[in-house]
Formats: C-alpha cells, structure tokens, sequence
C-alpha cells in the first residue's frame, strides 16, 4: 500500500539559514502522527514542503504516491491552519468557511451544488457546529473555530489532514472533541498530521511522534518518543514538568 | 422648484447626463473592487497601481494604442517593482510602494508636459466629468463592464485569496495566480475611474466604499451589495450637488463618499462608534449595578 506521506532526505534553507536538514518522514493511512519540536524546529518548514509551498533542495516529496501539485489537484490535502495565520475579522460565516473546502469539487464560478451543501451541513454535524454555522467566523470559541476548520477538510472529503497547532487556545472539552474527531478520521482510512506543543495529548491521539529538530531526531511510539530523555534532546529540557513555558 | 425639476433640470445637458452615467459606473465597479482591497490590506497598493498608470496613459496616447493596455502594462509594472523593492532590500513595503508608484507618476507628468497634445494634465489630476465625450462614455462601458463581469464570475476565488490563500494552494488553486488577475483589474479599474475623479482621488473611490461597507456587515456577500450602493448614491449626489453649487464634481463625489463613511463610522449599529460607547456605558453600569 502507498504511503500517504513521504518525504525522503528533504533539505531546506531559507537563504543560508537551515530549516529542515535530510529530513524524512513517512505517515501510513489510517494513522495519526504528531510532530513535536520547539520553534524554529522545522515543524512548519516541514508543512509547506508537504503542500509543495516550500521546494527541498534535496531529497523527493510523495503525497498519495504522487508529486504535491497531483496531491493537490485530487483534493487530498486538507489544512487546518494556525490561529494567527487567521483573520478572525473577515466578513465570512462558518458555513461560507467550510464550503470553501468543496470548492476543488466545484466548477468555474464556483457555484454550490446540492451535494456540495449536504457535504457542508453533514460536516458541520460532525464537529457539532451545526448551531453555531450563521456566526461569523470570529465569534467562536477557540475550540470551535478549530472545529471549523477541521469541518472543512471533512467536507473536502480530504484524505490527508494537516494541522498546524490545534490544540493552542483550546479548552480541555474541545480537545477531547477534537481528539476524538481525528481518531474517528484516521479510523475511517484518512491521515493526520500535527504540530502541537501539547504532549500530554498525544498519547491518547497519536499512533506515532516524530521528534524534530531540524532534523528528524526520532520517528516512534508516542509513548516511547516522549520519554524525558528523548524530550531533552529536542528541547534541551524536559518540557512535560515545565507546561506551557517549555 | 419642486424636487422632481430640481432632479430633472440638469438632466436636459447632455454632458450632465454622461457625468452620472461615467460616475455611476466607475463608482460601481471601484466600490466592488474595494471590498476585496479593504480586506487584503491592499489600499496603499490600490492607491500605487491608480497613480502608476498615469505613464501607462500617456504612452498609449502617443502610440495611439488603447488606454487600458498602457495602464494594465504600467499596473503590472508597479506591482512587480514594489515587490522587487520590498524582496532584495531591507526596505519594508510602504516605503517601496511610496519610492515607486510616486517615481512612475512623475514620469507621467514630464511625459505629460514633454507631449504636444490634446492631454490636460488637469483632467487626468482631476478628472473631467463634465467633458466627457462620447467616446470617452462607450471606453468607460465597456471596460468597466468586462472589469465587472470578470470580478463577479471569480468573486468566490478572490474572497477565497483574501481569506486564506494557503487553503486555495492546498486545493492546487495557484493563488499567485489570482492575486494577479485581481492587480491586472486593479489597474482596468484605474483607468476607468480617472475619466471620473481623476488619478489623484481614485484611490477614495477604491477605499471608502469597501471600508464604509465593512463597518455595516459580517457577511461578504452583502458588503458586495451594500458597497456599490452607497457609492452609486454617493456619486449622483456629489454629481448634483456640483451642478448646482458650481463646484468640482469629483471632488464633490468623493466627498459624498467620506460624509457617507463618517455617519456610518459613527452611526453603524454595530460597529460604530457610537453604539460602541453605549454598549461600554451600559456595561460599566451593570458592573457598578451588581457591585
């Protein structure tokens, strides 16, 4: 069976600085994995070459056995982007968000079709916001709005996730939706992949951790790759005792 | 004089009858385009690509080639400069797009001063609603209809690139793409707004309605109503007004635009400023009430 995700001695430098240095991951289908580094750690370098926004220098990139734009294209990739990297303002409702996740399935002018507005309203059961969906985009919970955009690659029918930080600025309960949301995804046949600085989550949520730091310094059994020890390596400290701060 | 001859008498010159139809339609389609502009951050952009067509303009008249291809060039041109500024120096954006859009004006202006021709400078600062020729009607039509057409078929694509441009790559959309197609209509709509307002006030026309718009609405899709018709009932208004106080019709439009803007600043139920006082009052009696 192909592999959903994998990158082989992937390398990238943005001018001289090294982001990423012989990197390589592999991710199965049906699987949850979490990537756990510090800042400046890779962890979105890695995201981008994934989504062909960041070209390697070396090394080769296979998302669904094919190059990232085919990936692209077949509507394989979904992306849960980071709170910042959102603009919790903008005149959009929920349910105008997770449409935008069907608009691969859709034609020139992007017109919604009766399957594209049941694939919406079903997504938007499935992470319980069917309530919430007439609010702007901004007037949720962080947890919901996480939710949201875990609807759109639902509705995209995406079967490789992406999350940046999910779980920044999430309550206990959200977590454990959302936590619960992936299990079922990857249960069904899909792929996650997540950056989080929340380990305690992990255990419960991933199959595998991959420990980065530039480089791919282990790739494992949360269990196992969240040992103080194997922690130290990438934090230079145990960060499972320090919170938040770590 | 009753309201209906105040309304009809200027309607008997021909030339005010093409002031509204040209101020209409420019009004319109800047106002569309600003909803997008406001919320890209793309105003200073707006007011770069308006003033660095000028040269565009000027070329295409000496060569007798079409307005629009000169300002689409010189549009693009801009925008490429900017970024180009912006990427291989440590100047941040602002003072790339004030360097370039202002160095590519003064090259209209000499261009301008340097051409034996029919160009007033004047009416390309200023505008000239009130000499607008026929021709000069059927070019701002039709540009100002393709323009529109094309930003209403792709708005989805567009908001989509305002929102989150990431998501659109993720779906194998090219946003580089999009963003400029929506420049290359940045600078038609130029164009069809200076025989308006002139090059000096079109860049009110590209942000005040858009900005006015935001301040009403949590939903796109209305902003895209709302904006166009608080510009086209700006632009008659400033149109008559002018007429009848004798004054400088675009000045006078965008005017009306900025008075529109100030009360909904004010006034907006939500967002203005206001109920925003209001709502701080009523909050810090009922903390007062419960302690």
């Amino acid at each position: 069976m192909t592999l959903a995700i994998d990158v082989a001695n992937a390398t990238v430098h943005y001018g001289s600085l090294l982001a990423l240095d012989k990197a390589s991951i592999q991710l199965e289908r049906g699987s949850v994995c979490g990537l756990v580094g510090m800042n400046g750690s890779g962890k979105s370098t890695l995201f981008k070459t994934i989504m062909g926004l960041v070209k390697p220098d070396t090394g080769s990139v296979l998302v669904n056995g094919t190059n990232p734009l085919q990936a692209r294209k077949s509507g394989a990739i979904g992306y849960v982007p980071q709170n910042e990297a959102v603009d919790w303002d903008f005149p959009i409702s929920v349910r105008e968000v997770v449409m935008t996740g069907r608009y691969g399935h859709m034609g020139f002018t992007r017109r919604p079709r009766k399957a594209d507005h049941e694939a919406v309203e079903q997504a938007l059961a499935r992470v319980e916001l069917t309530e919430q969906a007439s609010r702007q985009i901004g007037q949720l919970s962080g947890g919901q709005k996480k939710r949201a955009f875990v609807a759109r690659c639902i509705a995209q029918e995406a079967n490789i996730m992406l999350l940046d930080e999910p779980f920044a600025g999430v309550d206990k309960r959200s977590e454990a939706t959302i936590t619960k949301l992936l299990r079922e995804v990857a249960d069904q046949g899909g792929s996650v992949l997540i950056s989080t600085h929340d380990l305690h989550a992990l255990p419960n949520l991933a199959d595998q951790a991959i420990l980065l730091m530039r480089k791919v310094l282990m790739q494992g059994d949360p269990q196992l790759v969240l040992q103080p020890e194997n922690l130290a390596m990438a934090f230079g400290l145990d960060p499972m005792n320090r919170g938040e701060d770590a | 004089m009753n309201l209906f001859e105040l309304l009809a008498e200027p309607l008997g010159y021909t030339f005010m009858v093409r002031a509204l139809a040209v101020t209409v339609i420019a009004a319109i389609l800047c106002a569309v385009l600003s909803c997008w502009l406001v919320l890209i951050g793309w105003s200073l952009m707006g007011d770069a690509v308006s003033h660095a067509v000028l040269p565009g303009v000027v070329l295409a008249y000496i060569v007798g080639a079409p307005f629009a291809l000169g300002a689409l060039v010189f549009g693009f041109l801009a925008v490429a400069l900017i970024g180009g500024v912006r990427d291989t120096s440590r100047l941040k954006e602002d003072a790339a797009i004030g360097i370039v859009f202002t160095t590519l004006f003064s090259f209209g202006l000499v261009l301008i001063s340097v051409t034996p021709s029919h160009l007033d400078l004047n009416h390309i600062i200023f505008g000239n609603l009130l000499g607008v020729s026929a021709a000069d009607l059927w070019q701002v039509i039709i540009l100002g209809a393709v323009t529109f057409l094309i930003l209403i078929l792709k708005r989805k694509d567009f908001t989509l690139y305002a929102f989150d441009s990431t998501h659109a790559h993720a779906l194998g959309m090219n946003p580089r793409m999009i963003g400029a197609v929506l420049l290359g209509l940045l600078a038609m709509t130029s164009v069809v707004a200076l025989q308006a307002v002139g090059v000096i006030l079109v860049v009110a026309m590209l942000i005040i309605p858009g900005a006015s718009a935001y301040l009403l609405t949590n939903s796109f899709g209305k902003m895209l109503v709302i904006s166009p018709a608080l510009a086209a009932l700006a632009g008659i208004i400033g149109v008559y007004v002018s007429y009848y106080l004798d004054a400088s019709t675009g000045g006078m439009v965008v005017l009306s635009q900025g008075a529109i803007f100030v009360l909904i600043y004010l006034f907006s139920p939500r967002q203005g400023l206001v109920a925003h006082r209001f709502a701080v009052r009523r909050r810090r009696k009922n903390l007062q009430h419960a302690g």
